[in-house]
């Protein structure tokens, strides 16, 4: 009995750093699955992110307050996202390219404002505890744990986590609802796939397009605030490392649908997580593999989706096609 | 677009002017606010790119660099592709030039491994940009997801090589062994040693003779080849290419494999002409910065030479600002180039309104007689 008791506690473990490492991708793809349901392709989450990170460590730092630190985290990341908003809407720039400038910029900003505020190569100045957002023990965590298997799930996978985890998962039912269940939903989605129609129902387009990439500013604010002040103690140069775009890809695996866009992420956490494990794992006759070999695995298995060769992802229909109205 | 009634010198000389000026002057204004004179950056970093000794060598390194991916990126945009991946195309690119180095430099002399590396960066290169193409084309997979997505693989692949089989015998930083010597591309200013002129040292290598012949092939290939009208007319209207007999899927594969091929002979530049050995990491984003160049080159091998000369510039000047200023970094660089693709790229229409209304009255001024 013991023996299973202990697998099941090791598999909770990954379950608990799964859901750790999944609870930015999940609200960075929450993010660009209203974007993207709206029409707005969204390639600049890493950037939205990364600037997120950065404001969050650097406001909890002069503030001493990881809450002051979201608020700024969600401010910078919302700014870059009107920036996004600007071009594409307003402008009907590229969608492509704007992402592409914004992951640029907030990838040079970062540095810049971070060694002009603290002289420290980029670097924030590590968070003390109180800057940082702090596990929450569940109610009732220590009386259920004697309870074999319920107990140990509940007190090691899913208590114990930060404010911030618990917040991405609650985002995915909240996508779900505002998305599924809302007039408002129902115009967001119809203005990623016939845009002439809500214009014609006497909706404006811009307006709710940009609701859309502010909401996706405020996702990837929270994700980035995860990033520098609950998960890691403070802003590290490049602290996003790609999850934005990882964000993305589990958007195009769950096939732009809340929950099993979820579930991708959950997937590629799983991966990060096990790739972890398995870096000093000599496997047999294969040797050891590489830890950035197997964390390709979420780009391998997006481009073999993509190809078509499990289930087809099919975007919203006016995804980056910029709204004209008819004159 | 409604460019059409605009002057060509407007929309060819000025809008980039204005587009660049805009961008140095909100880069500008973030200095400003970091508490230094953004003039005197300004003036540090034209004198760390052009006139402090050496520093034209690097420079022009740099604009080798931009050439590559900037014609690599301008080439696909031609058939309205979007080939972001040529960080990743050139990372591969790179490592098949080093294979053909490692697996022959001990056996047969520099001068016939070079043109056979120089030939695997570029068949590297397309064969990783081939995959995307070849999905777009016949799996309607769009290449923007798939080159980001392939430009992460393609580090993966690298760093488990050089970590691994690759790597130097007897160390742990991953890179290979350096070259043999007669293997790798003489450097300009070792020519000019030779020649008996005196030259700072810089990394500048013939590469750029390359580079530059392969803007002119790139220009010849698309204004004065049956394929280069092909790939006009795709980029203009794929209904109407299709219309007139083109092979659409076949063009999208072709032009993504040479648009790669391009990308990876970036690689050259680093690989063969500079560091003379395969590292992690080499690309360092000119694969992204090509993007900004073909937008701000007009996606035209002459407009893509002055763009990378000018982010040539941006990346010699900027590594100078680390030095003369304490609280500003070469990153600095990067802002510069994220706000030029911001304004020439994805806010490329927001002048054309205004200078339009401004132009296009000029000519209705004088009514016909």
């Amino acid at each position: 009995m013991s023996g299973a008791e202990d697998i099941f506690l090791d598999a909770m473990q990954i379950l608990a750093s799964t859901l750790r490492l999944a609870a930015p991708l999940i609200l960075c793809a929450m993010a660009g699955m209203f974007s993207e349901r709206a029409g707005v392709v969204d390639i600049g989450l890493e950037g939205k992110m990364l600037m997120g990170a950065f404001a969050a460590a650097a406001a909890a730092t002069l503030s001493g307050s990881p809450v002051v630190g979201l608020a700024a985290a969600v401010g910078a990341s919302v700014a870059l996202a009107l920036i996004h908003g600007f071009a594409c809407i307003t402008h009907r720039g590229d969608q492509i390219v704007s992402g592409v400038a914004i992951n640029i910029l907030a990838s040079g900003l970062t540095v810049v404002l971070g060694i002009a505020l603290f002289s420290q190569g980029g670097q924030s100045p590590p968070l003390a505890q109180s800057e940082r957002f702090q596990p929450i023990d569940l109610p009732g965590a220590d009386a259920v744990s004697a309870i074999p298997f319920f107990g140990t799930f509940y007190e090691t996978a899913l208590s114990g986590h930060n404010l911030l985890v618990y917040l991405a998962l609650l985002a995915v039912p909240a996508a779900a609802f505002v998305l599924f269940a809302t007039s408002f939903g129902l115009r967001m989605r119809a203005v990623g796939e016939a845009p002439e129609a809500v214009d014609s129902a006497g909706y404006s387009v811009a307006w709710l397009r940009y609701r859309a990439v502010i909401i996706a500013g405020v996702l990837c604010g929270l994700a980035g605030a995860y990033l520098s002040t609950a998960q890691g103690g403070g802003f590290v140069r490049e602290m996003s490392a790609g999850k934005g775009y990882i964000a993305l890809a589990a958007l195009i695996f769950g096939k732009w649908r809340p929950v099993p866009t979820l579930f991708a992420c959950l997937l590629f956490g799983a991966m990060e997580s096990t790739a972890a494990r398995l870096s000093n794992v000599e496997l047999p006759g294969i040797g050891q593999i590489p830890v950035d070999v197997i964390l390709t695995a979420p780009y391998v298995l997006t481009v073999i989706l993509l190809a078509g060769f499990f289930g087809r992802a099919i975007p919203p229909r006016a995804l980056s096609v910029p709204y004209v109205k008819d004159r | 677009m409604s460019a059409r009634n605009l002057p060509r010198w407007v929309d060819l000389g000025l809008i980039p002017i204005l587009n660049l000026m805009m961008a140095l002057g909100v880069a500008g204004v973030v200095v400003a606010l970091i508490g230094e004179n953004p003039f005197r950056a300004l003036r540090v970093m034209v004198e760390g790119a052009f006139i402090f000794p050496g520093s034209l060598g690097y420079t022009l390194y740099y604009t080798t660099n931009f050439i590559f991916t900037g014609l690599a990126v301008a080439l696909a945009f031609q058939a309205r592709l979007f080939n972001i991946g040529g960080e990743g195309q050139a990372a591969i690119g790179g490592l098949g030039a080093a294979l053909v180095c490692l697996a022959l430099d001990p056996f047969i002399p520099g001068l016939i491994v070079i043109p056979l590396a120089i030939m695997a960066a570029a068949a590297f290169g397309a064969g990783w940009a081939f995959l995307p193409g070849f999905l777009q084309a016949t799996r309607g997979s769009h290449v923007v997801i798939t080159t980001i997505m392939f430009n992460f693989i393609a580090a993966g692949v690298l760093v488990g090589l050089l970590a691994g089989p690759l790597i130097r015998p007897g160390q742990s930083t991953p890179q290979t062994r350096d070259f043999a010597d007669e293997a790798t591309l003489p450097k300009v200013h070792e020519i000019a040693r030779a020649l008996g002129f005196d030259m700072a040292s810089s990394p500048l290598n013939v590469s750029i003779i390359v580079a530059l012949l392969a803007c002119v092939f790139v220009w010849v290939l698309v204004w004065r080849t049956p394929y280069g009208y092909r790939l006009r007319t795709l980029g203009q209207s794929e209904p109407a290419a299709r219309y007139a007999g083109v092979d659409v899927p076949r063009m999208i594969i072709l032009t993504m494999a040479l648009s790669g091929a391009l990308a990876g002979l970036m690689a050259i530049n680093d690989v063969l002409g500079a560091q003379e050995k395969l590292l992690i990491g080499f690309t360092s984003g000119y694969g992204f910065t090509g993007i900004a160049v073909a937008l701000m080159g007009r996606s035209h091998p002459f407009g893509i030479v002055l763009a990378s000369l000018l982010f040539g510039a941006l990346y010699q000047g900027g590594a100078e600002l680390s030095f003369e200023f304490r609280s500003i970094d070469r990153e600095m660089v990067f802002v510069i180039q994220g706000l030029i693709i911001l304004f020439s790229g994805a806010l490329a229409y927001m002048l054309h309104a205004p200078l339009g209304r401004l132009f296009a009255r000029a000519p209705r001024v004088r009514p016909a007689p």
